[in-house]
């Protein structure tokens, strides 16, 4: 599973980063990047799934 | 005071939100449009129109093209030919328009990011932990007035590196411009005199010339635009601006949420038993009782779902609206602590997110842990004291509640 912050779409509101910090950081401005090339380790998958799900701008995408 | 406005007819065609039904629960109203319009219009303010749907709202939030922030509060007076133009606007970035607007953002994002606000959390929590001893040992405490509205002041009076006994400057300003805006300019000057508070933060400014601080005073004196240095003019706004934008807004959101616990003894007792819930509690609460709406101008004539808007009419952006709206969130009336997906637009969407939001969040949190550890245990003394606020920022005033 790999999971991708659409940096367009991105406005700062670091829910991401709140639900799953092992998958997102956030810059000095507080906008988000996915670690590690977005590949989610195992067992992290429900954590991506809910980032993606709290996104209020739907700027995270999660491919299987 | 003021001549008090006329009452709503029709809530399609005459609405306002500084009207006594809309100031006690919008929610019905809401509900009511969406079945009907679902933008609705006034002729009040000049001219003003309301989405109400998820969709809609986020559409406007998201068209900088043909909505302007020059002025986000609905009032009789639109901004005149001396007004800052867009796309600046009176309050960078808040009024601002792009491409100016990622400028005058770019340059505080930093101060509101993650970590700086994770670093303010210790003396928040003290904070809380002081205000509850106060109380200690009385049996009914008024959860707005003793508790929830010296959070987010005396936060704020912290990051800028003013003295914390010089908060209630600040209170008396708030009051001052938010809430007591049907009142006659002497009655408001009697509050506070704007000129007090100019001279206040002028000499806060001098002294951290000076001598600069480790502070967000510091960090907007020492902050560039194109290569410049801030004026003290620039810098006196945004530090007014942080106050307008961040102290009734918070305030709101915590008394909101105690307001909920107080009257919702199911789930008072389930976040006491399982403390882990607050999480998505904090997130539930903010989405049901989102406290802001925003406004924006029409920039130019154009047809906004069949409605034709007209430059300059007003538009009121209401997010606690779209937060409500059962197409996007299942069972939207129902308050639900464990909701695991919740995409609300609390502190907004697309540009103009709110810059405040890691700091909202982490206040209205250490404010309801430390509550709960202390009265896990209290009740609405009589939910007809109960009073909210007028305006765009709703929230209650008062919260008198009885300890158990």
């Amino acid at each position: 599973m790999r999971v991708h912050v659409d940096p367009e779409k991105c406005q700062g509101h670091n829910r991401c980063y709140a639900l799953a910090p092992e998958l997102f950081d956030v810059d000095d401005f507080g906008n988000a990047f996915e670690l590690n090339d977005g590949i989610v380790p195992e067992g992290l998958e429900g954590k991506a799934r809910s980032a993606a799900a709290n996104c209020p701008e739907y700027a995270i995408s999660v491919s299987e | 005071m003021a001549t008090p406005r006329p009452r709503v007819s029709d809530w399609a065609t005459d609405f306002d939100h500084t009207d006594p039904e809309w100031v006690a629960d919008p929610y019905p109203i809401w509900d009511e449009l969406r079945t009907r319009c679902p933008v609705a219009h006034t002729d009040r303010y000049g001219g003003t129109w309301l989405p109400v749907c998820h969709d809609d709202v986020a559409a406007v939030a998201y068209d900088t093209e043909h909505f302007t922030s020059r002025s986000v509060v609905v009032s009789e007076v639109r901004p005149g030919p001396d007004d800052l133009p867009a796309p600046i606007g009176l309050a960078p970035p808040i009024t601002s328009d792009p491409p100016f607007h990622a400028l005058a953002r770019r340059l505080l994002l930093p101060a509101f990011a993650p970590k700086p606000i994770e670093a303010l959390e210790p003396f928040t929590r003290e904070l809380c932990v002081e205000l509850l001893d106060a109380t200690a040992g009385e049996r009914q405490i008024d959860a707005a007035v003793d508790y929830a509205q010296h959070i987010p002041l005396r936060v704020i009076v912290r990051m800028l590196g003013f003295p914390q006994e010089d908060a209630d400057l600040f209170r008396r300003f708030i009051r001052m411009v938010l809430e007591d805006v049907d009142q006659s300019a002497e009655e408001r000057q009697a509050v506070v005199d704007e000129g007090e508070l100019d001279a206040y933060i002028d000499a806060r400014i001098a002294e951290h010339l000076a001598e600069p601080q480790d502070d967000l005073t510091s960090f907007l004196l020492d902050a560039e635009l194109d290569g410049n240095k801030l004026d003290p003019d620039h810098v006196r706004g945004t530090m007014v601006l942080l106050m307008i934008a961040g102290i009734d807004t918070t305030w709101s959101a915590i008394g909101a949420s105690l307001w909920h616990l107080a009257h919702n003894p199911a789930d008072r007792r389930r976040l006491a038993a399982e403390p882990e819930l607050l999480a998505t509690a904090v997130e539930e609460f903010l989405r049901a009782y989102a406290p802001v709406t925003m406004a924006r101008l029409v920039a130019t004539d154009f047809d906004f779902r069949g409605r034709e808007m007209k430059e300059g009419d007003w538009l009121l952006l209401p997010f606690p609206a779209a937060n409500r709206d059962p197409e996007h969130f299942p069972d939207a009336d129902k308050v639900q602590i464990d909701r695991v997906e919740n995409r609300h637009a609390a502190f907004g969407l697309g540009i103009h997110r709110c810059i405040g939001s890691n700091l909202a969040r982490m206040e209205l949190r250490v404010a309801l842990e430390e509550w709960m550890k202390r009265y896990p245990d209290f009740e609405l003394a009589d939910p007809a004291e109960v009073t909210w606020s007028a305006g765009q920022v709703r929230g209650p005033r008062t919260v008198p509640v009885r300890i158990l």
